[in-house]
């Protein structure tokens, strides 16, 4: 085994695992790829630190510089550990109504909690965290949903790590937040084989939809609009929270432990084997199931559970 | 029995407070016209000046956006669901 200087160096390079046991079409294998694996625990590792890194060499970053960011978990736990090697300070705008370990988490690594309205959802994170922002001029801001570094990331990593381990994929099947995964990778694939079919996945927008006072008070990331990606998804659907939570305890029979996201997007898979007549599913399995625990998703009866899932932000 | 379809917090003014509606059609356009021919305060909320679905709001049939379906082409059938949201921010951030 080679030895690493830094936990920095073992972000990506994640394994991929055949799990088409759960898959419900003979002829269309599932593959996912397992980015829990990273350091700090999530697929977001990787734009923490491509984000960071970027910021370097424009010269934005200094020893002690501080950084502002809206995030319901995976990204502020991803820069958090990237601050804390590199030596800069993070302040993470958290929508309240997040796991209690995404919260700890954030904790562990240093990062300053500043906490918005649950109600609001991750719309009123990015909009406190916009607003903090403009306030404080010398705060660093990478905000993830415009940052261009968020889908290169992926596109020079994520992308082509599948198609070195999976080169016959014919459908990636990802979960839509930023959009960052399914723009570089999906951009990636369809460069090295058009036929590649992009899948969106999201979670219901339930209560926080009811936040808002009209509708352009609604948000498309920018990468998604900079990177078109209204063409580049072949497909985008609606997984709530009891299958989610289905497929999440399904998962374990294959011997995977994961978060709640990743449930929703095995869902997706599955719906798409069922589509299609035969070919190979890569799905991102996004974090462990570690920081989820304490939802009881595993353990507890499932439709309390899933009320219980409503109420939080899992995706 | 028609096709149902459910708004949105914002736009259930517009319709009467209700949340959700029965209307017609063969299409997501020809539903969508129903709708606003009904409510025509939802009109302007729903469809651009160009035609084309309002750039923050999605139509879902069923579970599947339409825009990645077959658009205001997209067919739908009696016992359909579909679902106007205001798009907004999620995910795994």
């Amino acid at each position: 085994m080679t030895v690493y200087s830094s936990v920095l160096d073992i972000i990506g390079r994640t394994p991929m695992i055949d799990i088409s046991q759960l898959s419900p079409n003979p002829r269309v294998r599932i593959i996912a790829k397992l980015e829990g694996q990273n350091p700090g625990g999530s697929v977001k590792d990787r734009i923490a630190l491509a984000m960071i890194e970027q910021a370097e060499k424009e010269g934005l970053l200094q020893p002690g510089s501080t950084l502002i960011e809206p995030s319901s978990g995976n990204t502020g736990i991803g820069l958090a550990m990237v601050c804390k090697v590199k030596g800069y300070n993070l302040k993470i705008v958290l929508p309240s109504n997040v796991s209690v370990e995404r919260t700890q988490l954030l904790s562990v690594w240093g990062a300053e909690i500043i906490q918005s309205p649950g109600s609001e959802g991750s719309n009123g994170a990015v909009r406190m965290a916009r607003k903090l922002a403009a306030e404080h001029p010398e705060w660093v801001f990478l905000y993830q949903y415009a940052n261009p570094s968020n889908p290169r990331a992926h596109y020079e990593s994520t992308g082509p790590e599948i198609w070195h381990d999976v080169p016959e994929v014919t459908h990636f099947i990802a979960g839509l937040g930023t959009s960052g995964t399914l723009i570089g990778v999906g951009k990636y694939l369809k460069e090295k084989n058009p036929k590649v079919q992009v899948w969106a996945i999201e979670p219901p927008s339930g209560e926080m939809v009811d936040g808002l006072r009209n509708l352009d008070d609604g948000y498309i990331p920018p990468i998604f609009i900079d990177n078109d990606g209204e063409h580049l998804l072949d497909r985008k659907t609606v997984v709530g929270p009891k299958e989610s939570i289905e497929w999440t305890r399904k998962l374990v029979d294959a011997g995977l432990f994961v978060g709640i996201s990743s449930g929703a997007i095995m869902a997706g898979a599955v719906k798409c084997a069922n589509l299609i007549e035969e070919g190979t599913i890569v799905t991102i399995v996004c974090d462990g199931g570690w920081k989820y625990l304490s939802t009881g998703a595993w353990t507890d009866d499932i439709d309390q559970v899933t009320e219980r899932a409503k109420k939080i932000i899992y995706f | 029995m028609g096709i149902e379809v459910r708004l949105p917090t914002v736009l259930r003014s517009a319709a009467g407070g209700q949340a959700t509606v029965s209307v017609e059609g063969e299409t997501i356009g020809e539903v969508l016209k129903d709708l606003t021919n009904n409510f025509p305060g939802l009109g302007a909320q729903v469809i651009a000046e160009d035609g084309t679905l309002h750039r923050f709001v999605n139509v879902y049939l069923n579970d599947d956006d339409v825009r990645y379906l077959e658009r205001l082409e997209t067919k739908v059938v009696d016992g359909d669901v579909i679902s106007i949201l205001p798009a907004v921010a999620g995910g795994t951030l």
